[in-house]
């Protein structure tokens, strides 16, 4: 990988309804080997950021530890960000968003941060329906510790060094489903008219958002044999549909084929317009995903694209009632009954 | 027969079989005395289950103030025939043993030198009651009834805690009355009432409370603005949320809304809790958690990663006897060393040790000020005696001028007034000296103030680096900001000599729940004519008051509630202490200290190094 950035921008790169250019949003070069899937996520998340045209310091981007969680440096340089502890993100993004809700959260995990030492905490923000982006940047192995298999490696998948994989592997969509996600969608690293939209949709979503993308890593994981190889999943993904994502503020023009379309109108307004979508294939029933992921499964096919969304969940701040305003924002005078009602405590205590 | 006799100095104990209702009743006799103006000591002694095991209830009164458990007892409420071989032997010689007659007395348990005082409790309830729930709870207020005849304890003062119990319920409060009446009259018609140990009013009380540590903490934590709560439940921390929980509905309800303005969240685990308090404290919430010795463990982690990404956090942790699962209904002080050194590689933590319901108020509100000036851990050391027993308290003040330290924090203005003296904002940048260096929050600025927090070396802007000098100067400066933190948490407390014009050669050190046998014990000591005098510790790290006590004294006795001296490991190793100079006593058997077992202690020291044997001491009766 390169360790300089060239300085040079085309002096007419466009800029968004807010005033920014695509670079606004890039981050610190990257340090991933050349040729990673997470580059490519990164850069999706950069394109998507700067068409949604969010103003870089509304988000928080948070991470665990592997290469995965690395890749927070390499995006939204003028964002603040969260590089914490081993699978342990979800705790730390639910503790930052009970005191700001205004700020939009965007989580960055790997397989081994998710499905191994951070699934008790994937589990628990999954139920908690917490407003946030979940990304799974899932290459079925551990980077960072030079390959070893990882709890989503396929059964019977060979690594670089030959060895078979014998355990079943955990599959993150299936789990979020279960566990009553309010967005569920799988994509490919190498997919980005499908990871682009399928990212923004996932912004816009007001509550639990989970993309688990396949990220083959170009180093350990990408041999024959590998189910996590670039080749094994470009030949194997199936969609359920194509997806275009329209903000809330663009008015609906194009002309599309109202038969095997399907337009999904989020909370705040926006559309995600889905269109040669799989004949049964509803975005809006749990029951549906979950059948349509294990048929995939069963032909041998990885089902990517939008699974699941529930357009108007209650997210953790409604379950929890709290005030409108950020808890962060509030001051002593909010927060604190003075020294009178403390005597009056006192006196339950006589 | 002989009879103990004593006015309001006495011990009075419940043995009961928990989960019938025993310990509101036995609450509202220890209530019932600090009503009548006299200092009492209430200890629940429970087992770590919810139903059919034996639990008991130790209620000191001491009118000279002396509330330390004594370790034994003059009436025995013995209402639990699984515990009784063992109950009798407690009571002192000429004391008595009040027991449930309705099946004859077992032979086992006579001893000809105490007196009984059988009640058909049972049998009263059978005739009095049809709903079989309403015979087991009321069988608890029957005899505290009978005590208030045989111990002469004001009826209109329990009939006052009933209705303030029953608030506005008429039939309960009738019902329970009633119960009460019978316990007095059987005991008024069967005994010679009151017995010669009894109580009479007093006004020692004053406008102090009767209350627990960890209602304390809770009401502390909204005082100081905590707007979110994570916690996983775990004896003997739980009720501290369950309090900051039960305060906020009533305190914190936006009016115009009917919203909260605060979060609890129970976590699936302790990791979990302390994280989103991490994220809470980054995001600019002032947020805690409450836990004890196994979630200390379980927190170690991310404690390394809030020291040295310099988060603040808030944490409450109810001390109980370890190590493991250990005893986790019983009192220790023995997380000193976990929570001082908490986490993998080099770390060092901010301790208060409160030892009063007072302070546990004072010192959690005062732990957000010191996180949030500090930007680092700050652990509250409380136990379970502290936490789940009443104590007689100060009561709680709030300076309403008092504005909460946020510490060193630049918003929206602060970064664009750095900007336009032409300097770069570092997160880790140490511009003032002292070793704290001033954060930002998410959001705050469209343009400026960024920065990546991670658990990674980073240098003073926040980049990441595996420049090992860089490091160093981190870590070195993370050392500034501790000798910072010397200087603004709370100073120990000076105990002198109780003999006049002594020069004390001995020294006491201490903290949290020991006081009250120290105390006792001083008391005692001053009486044998030996010169003693103590300091409460109540922060770590030490600020230098601690090593001049030290140095004024030829030897401390070091009083901790654990095995392994562990305060006296932190002082030797911080302080860089002779450790002969300091000599344990200590008191690991999962109970409150008795003053006797301290004094005991002591004098065998004393008596060793003087060459005479220790004398029988004041204070207490074994």
């Amino acid at each position: 990988m390169t360790y300089l950035r060239p300085n040079f921008r085309h002096p007419n790169a466009p800029i968004n309804r807010i005033g920014f250019t695509e670079k606004d949003y890039e981050g610190s070069i990257s340090t991933l080997c050349a040729g990673c899937g997470h580059d490519s996520i990164s850069a999706a998340i950069i394109q998507a950021c700067f068409e949604l045209s969010i103003e870089p310091h509304r988000i928080a981007k948070l991470s665990g530890i592997g290469c995965s969680s690395k890749t927070p440096t390499y995006f939204l340089g003028q964002s603040h960000g969260f590089n914490s502890v081993h699978g342990r993100m979800p705790s730390i993004t639910t503790g930052a968003n009970l005191a700001n809700r205004d700020l939009i959260y965007l989580g960055v995990s790997g397989d081994g941060d998710t499905a191994s030492i951070g699934l008790g905490q994937f589990a628990h923000v999954v139920r908690r329906n917490l407003n946030m982006l979940y990304i799974t940047e899932n290459n079925g192995c551990y980077g960072l510790t030079k390959g070893q298999n990882s709890a989503t490696t396929d059964i019977d998948s060979k690594n670089k060094a030959g060895s078979v994989n014998p355990f079943a592997p955990i599959d993150l969509v299936n789990l979020a489903l279960q566990l009553g996600a309010t967005f569920v969608a799988r994509s490919f690293s190498g997919d980005k008219t499908q990871l682009v939209p399928l990212i923004k949709a996932a912004i816009s979503h007001r509550g639990f958002a989970f993309i688990d993308i396949l990220s083959p890593c170009v180093t350990f994981n990408n041999n024959a044999g590998s189910k996590k190889s670039y080749d094994f999943v470009r030949e194997h993904c199936d969609a359920t549909s194509t997806i275009d994502f329209v903000p809330m503020e663009q008015e609906i023009t194009t002309d599309y084929d109202h038969g095997s379309s399907q337009d999904v109108t989020l909370h705040d307004g926006s559309v995600i317009r889905l269109q040669k979508v799989k004949q049964g294939f509803d975005p809006g029933s749990r029951r549906i995903a979950l059948r349509a992921i294990k048929d995939a499964e069963e032909r041998g096919e990885i089902l990517t694209g939008l699974l699941y969304v529930d357009t108007d969940p209650s997210d953790l701040h409604d379950i929890l009632n709290t005030v409108n305003k950020p808890l962060a924002s509030l001051g002593e005078e909010v927060l604190c009954p003075g020294n009178r009602t403390l005597q009056s405590i006192n006196d339950s205590f006589r | 027969m002989s009879e103990v006799a004593s006015l309001n100095e006495l011990v009075v104990k419940f043995a009961n079989v928990n989960g019938t209702g025993s310990a509101s009743a036995n609450q509202m006799f220890a209530k019932a005395i600090f009503r009548m103006g006299l200092p009492v000591s209430p200890k629940n002694i429970f087992p770590s289950n919810i139903q059919g095991l034996p639990t008991w209830f130790e209620v000191r009164i001491s009118e000279k103030g002396y509330l330390a458990r004594r370790g034994d007892v003059d009436l025995m409420v013995a209402v639990n025939p699984q515990s009784m071989l063992n109950d009798v032997k407690e009571v002192v010689s000429g004391g008595y043993f009040l027991y449930d007659s309705t099946k004859p007395l077992d032979l086992r348990l006579f001893r000809d030198d105490i007196n009984y005082l059988p009640i058909p409790l049972t049998q009263i309830c059978l005739q009095e009651y049809q709903d079989p729930r309403q015979r087991q709870l009321f069988k608890n207020i029957i005899y505290v009834g009978a005590l208030s005849a045989l111990l002469s304890i004001e009826f209109d003062v329990l009939a006052g805690l009933v209705s303030d119990q029953f608030n506005g319920k008429e039939k309960l409060i009738t019902a329970n009355i009633h119960a009460l009446e019978l316990g007095h009259q059987y005991a008024s018609k069967h005994f010679s009432c009151p017995l010669p140990i009894r109580v009479q009013r007093r006004n020692l009380i004053g406008k102090r409370l009767l209350a627990g540590g960890n209602d304390a903490a809770g009401l502390g934590a909204v005082y100081a603005g905590a707007t979110v709560a994570a916690w996983y439940p775990i004896t003997p921390s739980t009720s501290v949320v369950e309090a900051f929980e039960k305060y906020a509905n009533r305190l914190r309800i936006d009016a115009g809304t009917g919203k909260k303005t605060f979060a609890v969240v129970q976590a699936e685990d302790e990791l979990s809790a302390i994280g989103m308090v991490i994220g809470a404290n980054w995001n600019g919430a002032r947020a805690f958690t409450a836990t004890s010795g196994p979630g200390i463990s379980l927190m170690s982690e991310f404690l390394g990663l809030a020291y040295f990404a310099e988060v603040p956090v808030v944490l409450i942790d109810v001390q109980r006897t370890g190590p493991s699962t250990g005893m986790p209904t019983r009192t220790q002080q023995s997380d000193i060393l976990a929570c001082a050194y908490a986490s993998h590689g080099d770390t060092k933590h901010v301790l208060l040790f409160p030892a009063t319901p007072k302070e546990c108020f004072d010192f959690t509100a005062l732990a957000f000020d010191l996180a949030e000036r500090l930007q680092t851990p700050v652990i509250v050391m409380s136990d379970l005696d502290l936490g789940m027993n009443d104590h007689i308290s100060e009561p709680f003040e709030w300076e309403d001028r008092r504005r909460y330290d946020r510490g060193k924090v630049l918003d929206a203005g602060g970064l664009d007034a750095l900007a336009a003296r032409g300097e770069r904002f570092g997160r880790y940048l140490d511009v003032d000296g002292d070793g704290i260096c001033y954060r930002t929050y998410p959001g705050a600025h469209p343009k400026m103030g960024a920065f990546f927090t991670r658990g990674t070396s980073r240098d003073p802007y926040a980049v990441y680096t595996e420049d090992g000098s860089k490091y160093a100067e981190n870590m070195d400066r993370l050392l500034v900001k501790f000798a910072t933190a010397k200087q603004v948490v709370p100073q120990p407390e000076f105990w002198p000599c109780n003999l006049d014009g002594e020069k004390a050669e001995h020294g006491i050190i201490f903290f949290g729940t020991s006081n009250y046998a120290v105390q006792e014990a001083m008391d005692a000591l001053a009486e044998q004519g030996r010169a003693v005098d103590a300091m409460r510790l109540k922060s770590f790290p030490f600020n230098d008051q601690v090593a001049a006590y030290i140095a004024a004294h030829r030897q401390i006795f070091m009083v901790e509630q654990n095995r392994d001296a562990q305060m006296r490991s932190l002082l030797v190793n911080e302080l860089e202490i002779d450790p002969a100079k300091l000599i344990p006593v200590l008191n690991y058997d999962g109970m409150p200290l008795t003053a006797t077992t301290l004094l005991n202690k002591i004098n065998t020291v004393l008596a060793a190094q003087r060459g005479d044997s220790p004398r029988k001491v004041a204070g207490g009766r074994s």
